[in-house]
């Protein structure tokens, strides 16, 4: 009844090609915003600005830049936290070594040093396919983290490699309150997710989906197939480049190879699968899920008074059976739910 | 009238009762331990201890009347868990006021938000080794002794072994160490010490989590050193000390790092652990205050180990004593700042700094030689640099070391000073000591 | 020389002790094409179950280790039941992503049930140098490498006589090749996939012993999984004497870099080497040394 197109008549192709061509949906992205970038910051506790939110951001970035690599163009990765490695430790290095520079400018150069480690990475994927990549992927994710911990000079030869990361400074104000690096999360994510809805409506996205779904077939129509699938490492590794310096600047406060172990690229894999590979809302329905149910479970254990071993346990075993009863439910994902959910609202009260 | 007066007498009763209400309530402390994972006997076991004693403090009715209630989270050994454990946990009841989530990283993540949350962060054995320094350091307490004190007693007991510092010269010292931050931690100590005494010091990393050495202990064996340090943590202690076996290498020539000598590590080796020695800050035994505890809280059902036999072991007493002196700096910020009650952060971190467990207060707690006595101070928040040797013996660990070991403690201090100015200038703090 | 010999000997034994490891997935991976990711979880899960038993029951090594071999069957075909079957035709990323969650789960359960220590694990075979070599030809070769290269030997025989000769190997062979063309001859699909998983529970638990006597039974045998994944990529997903050959090619590769290139580049190289290894042996035949080739059709 209320979520209906009738009456909205486009004008221009420009108009018809819009992200959200329904002017509810305008509606409610506007509010979306208003809420996220306004009231949250106002009126949200600092526990979940700092704990719950800036990692969600953050870790939606990362699964992102997976879902353009795994989601969008079929290569699968397990090498994602290597990739956040490389952003964080080259971000760090160039507000190190160039004083003045401009923070944001930092994050965007560390993003360009993690593509180039994408890139040489993906070569690769031009020969190997399927799961015999993801363990190839693997040795990325090994050979970064070792080069961070071995090369003393990308430590700033710190005796014990873990190195304070330094305070975000814009334009003289600095961002250390909870709030304020909410804020500056939430943009940077906000540009970066429009930016991908683009590219994977325009024809990069197109040749990345033809790649994913038959490659020797769009190699006869006449996509590249090495262009395409680089390209494709180059940008989900920016992305997660991206997101490890935001990791580290804004939430971890350190930079540390351990923080980027297998562990995370695992996690990032899970947020897709769950959130629904192939689109850019499941990477934030992903994200959300499992950030969101280590510590609901752990509430809720503590809740029932559960001795704390017994409690810790079953969250791990409630979790992996949680992502079995997800996958056995809805494998296309949560954003697959939602998208069935928008159809039904459709044609609300009317069942069809 | 009658209302009045009986209203009266009401409002009198429940201001002489209200004192007795504050008196009542619990003084918190946050718990982000772990449970779960590769780490997890060793986190059951510190945090079981840990607990262990906080039930017996308030079995004995608490710090002059004031309960210690604490919570535990579990943050699996990972930062970014660890991090958001401490900011759930930091607001809970009325605010942290103590906290120590036994790992290096999860320190490192949270070191910067307990200055500005004022809630003191102890890490017993770990961490920042020049968090000692408590001018740049307000906040952090590495009790007892840290990785750098830890190295330099090493080369010490090692010097001891030989005949003296002199003698260690043109000996040959591998040092076998995990290779992460924590296993090049004592690296700036040994290299210096190398340097000083004439050693030659064999660096051998580990791939993590290390369960494969074969390669390692094949070089170690070509290059026939004096001693081994193995600076290990988890699976690869056990791992090095049945490949040292598999290769003939003498295990009473190894010496581990404290987070390498438990019987986590020991009782999966089987018989070639035997003779294998280890750093500790628990002098192994029996204590009055453990038999105090099997009775009180294990013999009234509240003990937090699902096997009593751990009572007593190395991670056990690690935790018992992390009780310990958080209790006491509680005792001592209530000396000063009101017995009875229930104390803010910054009081009790004034109460870390200001610690005084020595030997007679050890004994009234039933404890006397089962840690180092130690004695802060702004300047020094380890307050002690002092440990024990121990040696395993097929079925327990005993005590080599009949005193306390403390090395070359000048040298630790100039790093420490070094390292931790550095920091402050990076920080933009000055250095000053709190009131 | 002496050296090099002992290096190479101590590294093609550890490479069947890979070897053992990655036997498991590539049963399931042949029968069911499903990459298990579980396989380093049910190697804990076998090994913790079996000590539990020793200490808790008090129960000798050989009693324990047929109950056990009961638990991993039980688990199997709880497995099938719950994970596989409600998965039938899901994309291999599917599949995959729930045997991680299987993983996750098969941990927790096994530290709720045994607790989270760490166990000793004693076999009658000691872990020491064998004698002869080491005073004759100062080589130290572990006799306790020598008899689990031999048990794995016995498990590969085992194995293949099964796959050659007994009905059920025919009907696992016919399921590997095909799973519409099995189903068409009648071959009951479900009971297949239990017995191999059971199969392969009885794999992970020949190698749990194993590695737990070796390294003592702890969290840390689910890391052993990452070690059997570039033995598999070398010797190709689908191949059991694949899985040796790759085993033992990665396992020497692997000791002798770290020897001879490791002190060069600051050591700890034993983590990623395999993994480039066989990264590089993928863009030369991208289907591993025996996988069966792929063919993809427009």
């Amino acid at each position: 009844m209320f979520y209906r197109e009738a009456g909205q008549f486009k004008t221009s192709y420009q108009s018809d090609g819009q992200i959200f061509p329904i002017r509810q949906d305008r509606y409610a992205m506007l509010l979306l915003v208003v809420l996220t970038l306004v009231l949250v910051p106002l009126f949200a506790s600092a526990y979940t600005l700092s704990a719950i939110l800036i990692p969600f951001l953050i870790f939606s970035l990362a699964a992102l830049g997976l879902n353009i690599l795994t989601g969008y163009c079929g290569q699968l990765s397990l090498g994602t936290a290597a990739f956040m490695a490389v952003g964080a430790f080259a971000s760090f290095n160039f507000v190190l070594r160039i004083p003045g520079i401009p923070m944001l400018l930092a994050f965007v150069l560390g993003g360009l040093c993690a593509a180039l480690v994408g890139i040489a990475f993906g070569l690769p994927s031009l020969r190997i396919r399927g799961f015999y990549l993801a363990a190839s992927t693997l040795a990325t994710q090994f050979f970064v983290v070792w080069c961070l911990t071995k090369i003393g000079w990308l430590t700033n030869y710190s005796s014990s490699g873990v190195i304070t990361a330094q305070k975000i400074v814009i334009l003289g104000y600095t961002f250390d309150t909870p709030a304020s690096k909410y804020v500056l999360v939430l943009a940077i994510v906000a540009l970066m997710a429009l930016l991908a809805k683009n590219m994977v409506r325009s024809n990069v996205g197109r040749s990345w989906m033809a790649v994913r779904d038959m490659d020797v077939a769009a190699e006869v129509i006449g996509f590249r197939p090495m262009r395409t699938k680089l390209l494709a490492f180059a940008v989900s590794s920016f992305y997660c480049g991206v997101a490890g310096a935001l990791y580290a600047y804004a939430y971890l406060g350190t930079v540390e190879p351990e923080a980027y172990n297998l562990d995370l690229s695992f996690r990032i894999l899970f947020m897709i699968i769950i959130g629904g590979v192939g689109s850019v809302l499941g990477s934030f329905l992903g994200a959300a899920f499992i950030v969101l149910l280590p510590v609901f479970l752990n509430i809720l254990a503590h809740a029932l008074s559960l001795p704390t071993s017994v409690a810790s346990n079953l969250e791990l075993m409630v979790f992996g059976a949680l992502i079995i009863f997800f996958l056995i439910v809805e494998p296309h994902g949560l954003a697959r739910l939602w998208q069935v959910g928008k159809e039904k609202l459709r044609l609300w009260p009317f069942p069809h | 009238m009658k209302t009045i007066k009986k209203f009266m007498l009401c409002v009198a009763l429940a201001g002489a009762f209200s004192p007795l209400q504050a008196m009542a309530a619990d003084q918190f402390v946050a718990l982000p331990s772990y449970r779960v994972g590769p780490y997890a006997a060793g986190g059951s076991g510190f945090y079981g201890g840990a607990i262990d004693y906080f039930n017996l403090v308030n079995a004995n009715g608490g710090v002059n009347g004031v309960k210690i209630l604490w919570e535990e989270c579990e943050t699996e050994y990972n930062p970014s868990r660890g991090i958001e454990c401490y900011e759930r946990l930091k607001t809970k009841n009325g605010g942290a006021t103590l906290v120590d989530p036994l790992s290096t990283g999860v320190a490192y993540g949270i070191l910067d938000r307990v200055n500005q949350d004022k809630i003191p962060l102890t890490t017993l054995g770990y961490g920042r080794s020049d968090a000692a320094n408590g001018k740049v350091f307000p906040y952090v307490f590495p009790l007892i002794a840290s990785y750098w004190n830890q190295a330099a007693a090493m080369i010490k007991y090692l010097a001891d072994k030989e005949g003296g510092y002199a003698k260690l010269k043109g000996k040959k010292i591998v040092h076998l160490y995990h290779d992460s931050a924590f296993g090049k931690e004592p690296l700036p100590v040994l290299e210096a010490q190398a340097k000083q005494y004439g050693f030659e010091l064999i660096k051998i990393a580990v791939a993590p989590p290390g369960s494969e050495q074969q390669s390692q202990w094949l070089q170690i064996r070509q290059a026939r050193p004096d001693h081994v340090i193995l600076w290990g943590w988890g699976v690869m202690n056990s791992v090095a000390i049945k490949t040292a076996q598999r290769n003939g290498f003498p295990r009473e020539k190894m010496l581990g790092v404290w987070w390498a000598g438990s019987e986590e590590d020991t009782i999966p080796s089987g018989d070639a652990a035997k003779g294998y020695t280890s750093m500790t800050f628990n002098t192994p035994g029996n204590y009055p205050l453990l038999d105090e505890l099997r009775k009180k809280v294990y013999g009234a059902g509240k003990g937090n180990l699902a096997d009593q036999g751990r009572i007593g072991s190395v991670y056990h007493m690690r935790g018992l004593t992390m009780g310990i002196l958080w209790v006491e700096a509680i005792r001592t910020a209530q000396e000063k700042f009101g017995k009875g009650k229930v104390m803010t952060g910054e009081q009790v971190r004034w109460g870390l700094e200001n610690l005084d467990v020595n030997e007679a207060r050890q004994k009234a707690l039933g404890a006397f030689g089962m840690f180092p006595t130690v004695k802060t101070s702004c300047d020094d928040h380890e307050g002690s640099g002092a440990v024990k040797v121990q040696q395993w013996d097929g079925k327990k660990w005993v005590a080599i070391t009949p005193n306390w070991v403390v090395g070359d403690k000048a040298l630790t201090r100039r790093l420490l000073e070094e390292s931790s100015n550095a920091y402050a200038l990076e920080k933009k703090i000055t250095p000053a000591c709190m009131k | 020389m002496s050296f090099f010999l002992e290096v190479l000997i101590g590294g093609l034994l550890s490479g069947v002790m890979y070897a053992l490891v990655a036997i498991g997935f590539v049963l399931i991976y042949k029968a069911s094409g499903v990459f298990n990711f579980a396989q380093g979880a049910m190697v804990f899960f076998a090994a913790l179950t079996c000590v539990g038993i020793i200490d808790k029951f008090g129960v000798s090594i050989w009693l324990a280790i047929p109950i056990t071999v009961a638990v991993m069957i039980l688990l199997g075909l709880a497995i099938e039941k719950v994970v596989l079957r409600p998965l039938v035709n899901q994309p291999e990323i599917t599949l995959f992503m729930a045997t991680i969650g299987l993983a996750f789960f098969i941990e927790g359960l096994a530290q709720l049930l045994w607790g989270s220590q760490v166990h000793k694990l004693e076999l009658p075979i000691d872990d020491v140098p064998i004698a002869y070599l080491l005073e004759n030809y100062n080589i130290i070769v572990s006799q306790f490498d020598v008899t689990a290269a031999a048990i794995c030997a016995v498990l590969v025989t085992v194995l293949a006589l099964l796959f050659s000769r007994t009905k059920v190997g025919r009907a696992l062979r016919a399921v590997a090749d095909d799973h519409q063309a099995a189903l068409a001859v009648g071959i009951p699909l479900q009971q297949i996939w239990a017995v191999v998983w059971s199969v392969a529970g009885l794999v992970a638990l020949v190698a749990g012993l194993l590695w737990g006597a070796r390294n003592g039974v702890q969290f840390a045998l689910t890391f052993i999984a990452l070690k059997a994944l570039p033995v598999l990529i070398l010797g190709g997903f689908t191949s059991v004497p694949g899985a040796i050959v790759g085993g033992l090619i990665i396992g020497a590769s692997e000791k002798l870099a770290e020897v001879y290139i490791g002190p060069m580049v600051g050591g700890g190289i034993e983590g990623w080497f395999p993994y480039v290894l066989a990264l590089l042996f993928l863009l030369v035949r991208p289907e591993g040394l025996f996988g069966e080739k792929i063919i993809r059709r427009i």
